[in-house]
C-alpha cells in the first residue's frame, strides 16, 4: 500500500462512476470547498465523467486567492525594507498587490525567497543573524499548525530576528456566509480533507442541520473525490443532510489532537477580511499576545496602505461559486496565469488558473 | 496549497524546537515535522503538508474503503446484468 496509485485505480474509477449515474435522478449543485479539489476535479476530468445533472461549483479553500488585498501591500512593502529577508510559498508571489507583485519586488532588488516549509524560513532566520526574516504565514487549517510551529521553533531556540506575518483563514465561518447568502445555489458539500486531517468533523453537524444539507469529508485522489461525490448524491437523492466521511485513512471524527494544541497554544480567534468576500467575523486566527515579539505587523509599522482592487476582476463572485471563470470577458483575454488580475488566476489552487490551466471553456450555467 | 503527500518515515530525529524526521516521498527524501504525530513510528506511512506530517495513514481504513468499493462494483456488475435480458 503507497496511497496514492490504489486511489487513482481506472476500474475502480468505473465503478463509482457508473453507480454516480445509477443514483442520480435530479439536478443537483455541490460545492467542493477546496482548491487543491477543484484542481484535481479539472485535472483528472473528473466534472467531465459525471452525468449533466450534477454541476460542480468551486469554492473559496485557495489562502492565495482570499488572503486580503491590505496584508498583500503590506507583505509587499515588508519585502522591499533593505534589512529584510521576506520568505513565501511560491503561489503567493504573482498574487497581483494594488499594482504590484512579490515578483516585481524581487526584480526590483527586494530580498523575496520560496520556501516550501515554514521551518525553512526559521533556518534562514538562524543562518542570517544581521537580517530580519518574515514568512508570509498564510493558510487555512492545514497550514496552520506548520506556520505555528515556525513559532514556537523560533521561540525555543530564541531567534529574535523572526516573524511571520499571519493571514490564517478558518472554513466553517466562510460556509456559513456561502449558505447564508441569497444568492446560494449550493445543494451538498464536499469538506475539504486535509482541513478536516487536521482539525476533525465535529464542527460541521450544526452547519448541515442548520442549512439542511449534506456535507461530506472527501480527499483528493480520483477515487476520493468520486467517492465524496457519491456519498453526497446518495444523501442529497433520498433527502438526507448529514455529515459523513469519505476519506476514513486520513481523517478522523476528532481530528489530530496535538495539531490542535499547537494551534491553540499559538493563535486565537480573530475576524479576518477575505479578499473579493469582505470581513467575516471570527474567521481566522492571529498571535496570542504572548508571540507579539513575532508578529510582523507589529515588527515593521506599515501604514499608509491604500489598497485598490482591479475593476473588472470578478473573483469574489467565483470564490462563492456564484459564477464561473468563462463568464467573465478578461478570462483568458487580459488576465491569465502570467498576468493575472485577481488571485484566483494564480496559483496551483486558484480556480480561473484551473480553467485557464485545463482549458474549461465552454460556457457554464 | 492544502495539498498533502503520503510518504513513508525513514528516520526520526528529536531536535531542539521540535521533532523532525526524514520521510521518503517515492524516493525523494525531505525532512519533515512530526510534532502532531508523536507515536509515529519509522515505517508508517503520514501525509505530509508543508513539511509538518499532518497525520499517520489508517492502512486499515484504507483496504476498507478499496475492498468496500470492490464490492460496489459487483453489485453493480449484477445489477448491470439484471438490466440487461440477454444476461451481456
Amino acid at each position: 500500500m503507497r496511497y496514492v496509485d490504489e486511489f487513482r485505480d481506472s476500474e475502480l474509477t468505473k465503478i463509482l462512476v457508473d453507480r454516480i449515474h445509477r443514483v442520480t435522478k435530479h439536478p443537483w449543485v455541490i460545492m467542493e470547498i477546496c482548491g487543491g479539489q477543484t484542481h484535481s476535479i479539472l485535472q483528472n476530468g473528473i466534472d467531465q465523467l459525471l452525468p449533466k445533472e450534477i454541476e460542480l461549483v468551486h469554492g473559496p479553500g485557495c489562502p492565495v486567492c482570499v488572503t486580503s488585498l491590505e496584508l498583500v501591500d503590506k507583505a509587499l512593502a515588508i519585502a522591499a525594507m533593505p534589512n529584510v529577508i521576506f520568505c513565501s510559498f511560491g503561489d503567493m508571489l504573482r498574487v497581483p498587490g494594488s499594482g504590484k507583485d512579490l515578483f516585481s519586488v524581487r526584480a526590483s532588488g527586494g530580498q523575496v525567497r520560496i520556501v516550501y516549509s515554514p521551518l525553512d524560513a526559521v533556518k534562514i532566520a538562524q543562518a542570517n543573524p544581521d537580517k530580519e526574516v518574515v514568512f508570509f504565514a498564510i493558510g487555512f487549517e492545514t497550514t496552520g499548525p506548520a506556520n505555528a510551529m515556525s513559532v514556537i521553533q523560533a521561540k525555543a531556540l530564541g531567534i529574535k530576528n523572526f516573524s511571520v506575518l499571519v493571514s490564517q483563514v478558518t472554513v466553517p465561518p466562510a460556509m456559513h456566509v456561502i449558505l447564508g447568502s441569497p444568492q446560494n445555489r449550493v445543494q451538498g458539500f464536499l469538506a475539504a480533507g486535509h482541513v478536516c486531517a487536521v482539525m476533525g468533523y465535529w464542527e460541521y453537524p450544526p452547519i448541515a442541520e442548520k442549512y439542511q444539507i449534506p456535507i461530506v469529508v472527501t480527499g483528493f485522489e480520483p477515487i476520493d473525490l468520486l467517492k465524496g461525490i457519491l456519498v453526497t448524491v446518495e444523501q442529497l437523492e433520498k433527502g438526507s443532510h448529514i455529515v459523513e466521511n469519505a476519506y476514513t485513512r486520513v481523517v478522523s471524527y476528532e481530528g489530530n489532537q496535538p495539531a490542535q494544541t499547537i494551534l491553540k497554544k499559538v493563535f486565537e480567534p480573530c475576524d479576518r477580511n477575505w479578499r473579493g468576500i469582505g470581513l467575516i467575523p471570527n474567521s481566522g486566527w492571529k498571535l496570542r499576545p504572548e508571540f507579539a515579539n513575532y508578529d510582523a505587523e507589529l515588527k515593521f509599522k506599515v501604514s499608509d496602505i491604500h489598497t485598490q482592487e482591479s475593476p473588472i476582476c470578478i473573483s469574489g463572485q467565483i470564490l462563492q461559486g456564484r459564477k464561473k471563470p468563462p463568464q467573465c470577458p478578461a478570462f483568458g483575454a487580459q488576465c491569465t496565469p502570467e498576468y493575472p488580475l485577481g488571485a484566483t488566476m494564480v496559483s496551483s489552487e486558484g480556480t480561473c488558473a484551473a480553467y485557464y490551466r485545463y482549458a474549461r471553456e465552454e460556457m457554464s450555467s | 496549497m492544502c495539498l498533502a503527500v503520503p510518504g513513508k518515515i525513514t528516520e526520526i530525529t528529536p531536535t531542539p524546537g521540535a521533532l523532525m524526521g526524514k520521510v521518503d516521498f517515492g524516493g525523494v527524501i525531505r525532512e519533515v515535522c512530526l510534532e502532531a504525530i508523536p507515536d509515529a513510528k519509522i515505517g508508517n506511512y503520514v501525509i505530509v503538508h508543508a513539511g509538518f506530517a499532518l497525520n499517520i495513514l489508517s492502512e486499515e481504513e484504507a483496504q476498507e474503503t478499496l475492498s468496500a468499493l470492490r464490492e460496489l462494483g459487483d453489485i453493480e456488475g449484477e445489477l448491470a446484468i439484471g438490466l440487461d435480458p440477454m444476461g451481456l
